[in-house]
């Protein structure tokens, strides 16, 4: 019997239509437009100015605050302006325009395909490499990495938690990456590991990639401290509370932060990204992203640089295809649909997916009929339908006291709603209010 | 007979003994509470909307009563009449507020701001707000999928199904605020109601550059400060591409409303203009011609 994580869970139609081909990069476009906000947390304030020539890997946004990640040319070329674009929040924000020319790469990022797998940097100094790199959760939160390898005061980790479960139907970016570059995570975990001074690790990998799964088991041999564990398919497994239940029994509290259980949630494109910046110098100015949809005429696996348009990605994939209902960006679970595909891929891009108009229309809601589907499948305990009414009236106490700040927004309830209720759009604005009203209380 | 006799003397008994404990108890626990509260309270419309900013109306009837003086203090739904009726019960002053009105400032109906895409999830504007910036090329003007008519109790704004863009009943609107605080784009606002219902006020939220804000939207404030220049009264103020009158200022002279080349200045219940005489107009063309 496969462990998984113990509370509600629901198990959507894989669809994994991309799984098995090989990452191809995709070339360099004439423009990438790079938003300055990346990342959770501030923005970036831009170090370049119109006219200012770049390399692949300059700094152009420093961040401000401790939550923030830096933000590196992805290309070289000359600035273009700095000015506002839409991205994939459907907003407007500041973004830097760069007209490509050549490819010239910042002298120090080693560019050769040699696996490096000694490291003789201190903890300090690795979190320092990440932090410049500009590193963030490449699951598609993207909250920075070097923020998250920094336990608050007190706080020690004991277990590094590896994410390779990509319980996202349709998505198989992570999946091919850890395919193909394996022991480049398999250093990147170790980096990890040195950095948060554990000595153990375990890699979660959902059982619909066994072949990932013999990989990783066999690989890990001449790796001590790590090790590999099959999981059972269930969304949403890769959850941070979800997946440290399903590998450790450990159960994270109510508004607790992982490292309360001692447990740090790494997830697999985010290790390659730090085995990269480490011992590779090289910057985050690149990400897999699956481009896939039922009707796409060649799904694929890119390599593709930060801030090229989404529409060079299809196109590459075959083009839209003229039943296009809906484009999402990430997986059709947690992902977001698009106003417009004219917006550039960034550092939390998973995944495109394009969907046929006859999927993409969302029914009419209609009356909740009790029948309590959205309480049995929702993975944090939650009684979605009273959170739902409680947003509706406003009752923002109660709201709270049901504990709406828990919800992880993984639509398992409106997906399983046979009234087709809009069940995590309420929760959504719900839980934005009352974490507001908390944080006003705070202030 | 001595039956019945017994039982109403004795339940007379036990509820004049009741009654006199009642009467003990709430004599001794008594809340002292200011006649006056409830005097102004029954002076209140008793809409409870919040529009003066306390809980309810027996909330602002409290702190009328326990203010100083009635400075700040006012019911939007009563107006000034109400107001004055709370002074002379509380022997002090009403201050002069004028009436206000909520404003849309948003002109961009389907024909001015063409739909780029199509939403169809909730169908409340604070989800939309919260998911992207509109299903049209501007992210700062309506949704249209009506926060305000939900959030109104006085049945006094309702989007028009035509151009999916909410409109104020005049003599319904209270001025209590909901629908300023419902709009989670911040395009309606309180302003003064003026002289006849006469006001004058930019229709736009957009603060985009000019040419953006065009293409997106043909009515939109594009910034080019020429009603500012027109302003005998300095009433006008451009900030991030966008004008804003001061209702304070403004003399309704409507000098920016003619010059403004994407008509998002708009007068509401002026008489009309005077226009040129049409042989006049003819000379003038062909003059220049």
């Amino acid at each position: 019997m496969l462990k998984s994580f113990r509370i509600g869970g629901i198990h959507p139609k894989e669809n994994k239509l991309s799984a098995g081909m090989a990452i191809q990069p995709i070339s360099v476009p004439a423009q990438v437009v790079i938003p300055l906000s990346q990342h959770i947390g501030a923005p970036c304030q831009p170090v370049v100015k119109k006219g200012d020539k770049v390399k692949v890997g300059t700094l152009i946004g420093k961040s401000v605050g401790f939550v923030s990640a830096q933000i590196h040319s992805s290309v070289s070329g000359t600035v273009l302006k700095i000015d506002k674009a839409m991205d994939a929040s459907g907003y407007k924000r500041d973004a830097v325009f760069i007209k490509v020319e050549e490819d010239e790469w910042e002298e120090q990022i080693d560019r050769s395909g040699q696996l490096i797998s000694d490291c003789s940097l201190t903890p300090k100094e690795i979190l320092e490499k990440i932090a410049a790199a500009g590193i963030v959760g490449m699951g598609g939160a993207t909250f920075p990495t070097h923020v998250k390898l920094t336990p608050p005061p007190g706080m020690k980790a004991e277990v590094l938690i590896i994410n390779g479960v990509e319980c996202e139907p349709y998505l198989t970016s992570d999946h091919q990456l850890m395919m193909e570059k394996s022991e480049e995570i398999l250093v990147g975990i170790t980096l990890v590991m040195k950095a948060l001074n554990v000595q153990r690790a375990i890699i979660g990998i959902e059982n619909n990639k066994k072949d990932a799964v013999a990989l990783f088991t066999k690989k890990v041999k001449a790796f001590p401290g790590i090790e590999v564990q099959a999981l059972k398919v269930q969304y949403p497994q890769g959850g941070e509370k979800q997946l440290i239940d399903a590998l450790t029994g450990r159960q994270v509290a109510s508004g607790a932060l992982p490292i309360s259980v001692g447990a740090v949630v790494q997830n697999v494109g985010t290790l390659f990204a730090i085995y990269e910046a480490v011992q590779k110098n090289k910057p985050l100015v690149e990400r897999v992203v699956t481009v896939t949809g039922k009707e796409v005429e060649r799904p694929c696996n890119l390599r593709t640089r930060i801030g090229t348009p989404l529409t060079t990605l299809i196109d590459a994939a075959g083009g839209l295809p003229e039943s296009t209902g809906k484009v999402i960006s990430g997986g059709p679970m947690m992902g977001k649909a698009l106003a417009s595909v004219d917006v550039p891929v960034t550092k939390g891009t998973s995944g495109i997916l394009v969907v046929p108009t006859l999927e993409a229309k969302r029914k009419a809601m209609k009356d909740c009929i009790r029948c309590g589907k959205c309480v049995q499948v929702c993975p944090m305990g939650l009684n979605p339908t009273l959170l739902m009414n409680l947003t509706e009236y406003e009752v923002w106490d109660r709201a709270e006291k049901n504990a709406i700040t828990d919800c992880i927004e993984c639509g398992s309830c409106s997906y399983t709603c046979p009234a087709d209720r809009p069940l995590l759009d309420y929760i959504r604005l719900g839980k934005s209010k009352v974490n507001g009203i908390i944080r006003a209380r705070k202030n | 007979m001595s039956v019945i006799l017994t039982a109403v003397a004795t339940l007379g008994a036990i509820g004049a003994g009741s009654a006199g404990i009642l009467y003990l108890v709430s004599q001794k626990f008594k809340v002292e509470e200011d006649p006056r509260i409830q005097e102004v309270q029954d002076a209140l419309p008793a809409a409870n909307c919040g529009g003066c900013g306390f809980p309810g109306c027996a909330a602002f009837a409290a702190a009328c009563v326990k203010a100083d003086s009635l400075e700040g203090l006012n019911c939007p739904v009563g107006g000034q009449v109400t107001m004055e009726r709370v002074a002379e019960i509380l022997g002090q002053t009403a201050s002069k507020t004028a009436k206000k009105i909520a404003v849309v400032r948003c002109s961009g109906t389907c024909e001015e701001r063409p739909r780029l895409n199509l939403y169809d999830g909730a169908s409340k504007c604070s989800i939309a707000a919260a998911l992207y910036g509109g299903d049209t090329g501007c992210s700062f003007g309506c949704l249209g999928l009506g926060d305000c008519e939900e959030s109104c109790t006085f049945d006094a704004i309702h989007i028009n199904p035509l151009t999916l863009l909410p409109e104020v009943v005049e003599d319904k609107c209270t001025a209590c605020g909901a629908c300023v605080r419902a709009c989670p784009k911040d395009i309606i606002e309180l302003r003064k109601q003026g002289p006849k219902s006469r006001r004058i006020y930019v229709s736009c939220v957009n603060k985009d550059k000019g040419a953006v804000a065009k293409k997106a939207c043909n009515v939109a404030c594009i910034g080019c400060g020429k009603c500012q220049q027109v302003c005998p009264f300095d009433a006008i103020t451009i900030e991030n591409n966008l004008a804003y009158i001061d209702d304070d200022k403004c003399r309704l002279c409507r000098k920016c409303v003619v010059v403004c080349p994407t008509h998002s200045i708009l007068e509401l219940h002026f008489p009309p203009r005077k226009e040129t005489p049409p042989a006049a107009k003819e000379e003038e063309a062909t003059t220049t011609a």
